[in-house]
């Protein structure tokens, strides 16, 4: 029962997190600087009438939410025949307009891309992980030596690097020995199967450093308090009193517990690692939904760029809600909340 | 003062302490220290294009023929004022809302919260690359931008700080004797959590300063302003393949020894402030005996008076 509610309460707030990113992203690119039609009609030359028909097209001949005078009338279906109402019908369409740039359909783009974001995600994101839970525990563990003041030191300094400066050392070191740019090399074809496949990780490679050095230094901080705070815990006085081995409590004990918030920690993480995803992508030429949304930005590709952000705001709140429901399942202190 | 002390003991908030105080020096000082002025207009030849360093150009010369060293000096100060000002924001509008959804919960309190929650799923961005994208390149849009994001996580530790304070003996107290909401706030519960709120702020300058050069490097730093992140902007889409490093590294480096610093200093504020981080049972011996037989060592004993 209490259970329940959890899960409902959880799910709640992600369909109105949706819902108010969905507002919000139609409100931002509706303030747009200009009529959105003439960024659209390149060429001043077309009539009137034509660029009438392309507003009738896109529903800018509607109200922006509703039609107070119609409502009054009590024509409520007529009322809200609106451009809100038409931009959510797309979006349920899964139609997210028509890239400026290269004219072809955002969704069609964005799906095209998002795998590759993707693998680049959950790759450096999952090296990270377990190297910043293995470090940090170590760092708690031997508090104050001189381990833990390298461990600290190292993550300080990781964290404090750009993620897109380390991208470019990366690349001028590796420059000749690993490919620097792109997804695979040019003239190779998915039909050559396997040659292909072997080339692209070979690409991964340096994005999926990049992404894993700087997390890793995320997750060793976090880790690192969340072990520090267990310790201090009074079960790890009782059971080094009843003469557990230091390796049994450090894992029976202190890992299981600090693992527990970094569940939610790594989901809260999560919209971070998707930034700093567009900026390796952008340093890599990776052609994922970041070197998408960095090229949208050169070309003021509007469509493109709300479409991109969508993707990647639902990606990330699907992704919490996930992670909320596993922790319920994992810690059933969370029924008692 | 006594934590002015505890501070210079710790070799890491010390060196961080003078990092940041050459970066000051040499923004506030910009216009004495730049040898050239980078905005001016200058004739260049084609061999002046990307020119490696020498006497006249210790850091050589960027893809337009000026001179890198002077850019690096004035960028100083477009990572400092927007790093200070949007924390600075993000300080204030943190702890106004967990002071308030921490004293006085209830409905207020909760609507707050889960504007903190859904502002801390969104991915931050992304979502200033679009507003900056279709709002402008302006300084001011990027400061609100960075700003008005980045309050969530003081306005958390301020509220969880705010629900324990409220129920110890002084608070209750001065609400029995009839003290109201906003002098308790202000009088009793902002001094105590005020230590936290700084190390958190000191955190968040780096934070909104690797921000901005974030975006500056995505292509959405202000036009007119010469920036650290927009300089590797150019470095990078123009000279990389020349291999020309005295224009890529050196803004790369620039914003790493500010951003260091700030750590440095925040994580260090923290560890002297934070009382979660004050005992550890497995590693030192000498606590788990005072635990165990009741004497806390001296100088445990000293902060937990001054905890009270």
């Amino acid at each position: 029962m209490e259970r329940g509610n959890y899960v409902l309460r959880k799910m709640t707030f992600a369909v109105i997190t949706l819902v108010a990113i969905i507002v919000f992203n139609f409100i931002l690119f509706r303030i747009l600087p200009g009529d959105p039609v003439r960024l659209i009609i390149h060429s001043p030359r077309m009539t009137r009438e034509a660029q009438e028909r392309i507003r009738a097209n896109f529903g800018l001949d509607k109200p922006v939410w509703f039609d107070a005078e119609r409502l009054q009338e009590g024509d409520v279906l007529g009322a809200f025949d609106s451009q809100f109402t038409a931009y959510v019908r797309n979006l349920a369409h899964g139609d997210l307009g028509i890239s400026f740039a290269s004219r072809r359909d955002v969704a069609e783009v964005l799906a095209e891309r998002v795998w590759r974001t993707v693998v680049l995600v959950l790759g450096g994101d999952l090296i990270a992980i377990i190297l910043g839970m293995i470090l940090g525990l170590v760092a708690a563990w031997r508090r104050g030596t001189k381990l833990d003041t390298a461990v600290l030191l190292g993550a300080l300094f990781s964290w404090a690097l750009p993620i897109f400066f380390l991208g470019i050392i990366l690349l001028i070191l590796a420059r000749g020995h690993l490919p620097v740019g792109g997804m695979v090399a040019p003239g190779l074809k998915p039909e050559e199967g396997l040659a292909y496949w072997l080339d692209v990780g070979k690409h991964l490679i340096l994005p999926t450093i990049t992404m894993a050095i700087v997390y890793t230094s995320e997750y060793v901080l976090i880790m690192r308090s969340g072990v520090m705070e267990v310790l201090a815990e009074d079960y790890i006085l009782t059971a080094k009193a009843k003469g557990l081995s230091t390796f049994r409590i450090l894992r029976d004990h202190a890992l299981k517990n600090a693992a527990l918030p970094m569940v939610t920690m790594i989901a809260l993480t999560f919209g971070y690692t998707i930034g700093g995803a567009i900026q390796v992508e952008t340093v890599f030429s990776w052609p994922g939904i970041g070197r998408l949304m960095y090229e949208a930005v050169q070309k003021r590709d509007y469509p493109v760029l709300q479409g991109a952000f969508l993707l990647l705001a639902v990606s990330v709140i699907v992704a919490n809600l996930l992670a909320d429901l596993l922790y319920s399942v994992l810690d059933p202190r969370v029924k008692a909340e | 003062m006594n934590a002015l002390k505890q501070f210079i003991r710790k070799p890491m908030g010390v060196v961080g302490a003078v990092m940041l105080l050459v970066v000051v020096v040499v923004a506030v000082c910009a216009p004495w220290l730049a040898p050239y002025d980078p905005q001016e207009r200058v004739q260049v030849t084609p061999d002046d294009i990307l020119a490696p360093p020498d006497a006249e150009h210790l850091l050589g010369r960027d893809d337009a023929g000026k001179d890198v060293l002077s850019q690096l000096i004035y960028g100083a100060r477009v990572s400092l004022i927007v790093g200070f000002t949007a924390s600075f924001m993000s300080m204030f509008i943190g702890t106004t809302v967990g002071l308030v959804a921490g004293y006085y919960g209830g409905r207020v309190g909760n609507t707050l919260m889960r504007l903190v929650d859904f502002l801390m799923v969104i991915p931050d961005l992304p979502l200033m690359l679009v507003i900056i994208a279709v709002m402008g390149r302006g300084l001011l849009n990027i400061i609100l931008v960075i700003g008005l994001l980045g309050w969530t996580y003081t306005a958390r530790l301020v509220r969880s700080q705010v629900l324990s304070i409220k129920e110890r003996q002084f608070v209750l107290r001065a609400q029995a004797i009839g003290a109201g909401g906003g002098r308790i706030i202000l009088r009793h519960i902002l001094p105590q959590v005020l230590p936290l709120i700084i190390a958190q702020a000191v955190l968040d300058i780096s934070v909104s300063i690797l921000a901005e050069s974030s975006l500056a490097f995505l292509g959405l730093g202000d036009p007119t302003l010469i920036s650290w992140g927009m300089m590797l902007n150019f470095a990078f889409e123009r000279a990389i393949s020349r291999q020309a490093w005295w224009f890529l590294l050196p803004p790369g480096f620039a914003i790493v020894l500010i951003s260091l610093a700030l750590v440095l200093i925040g994580n260090t504020l923290d560890e002297i402030v934070n009382p979660r981080l004050r005992t550890h049972h497995l590693f030192d011996p000498r606590r788990m005996v005072a635990l165990v037989t009741g004497t806390p060592p001296q100088s445990e004993a000293k902060v937990a008076a001054k905890a009270r």
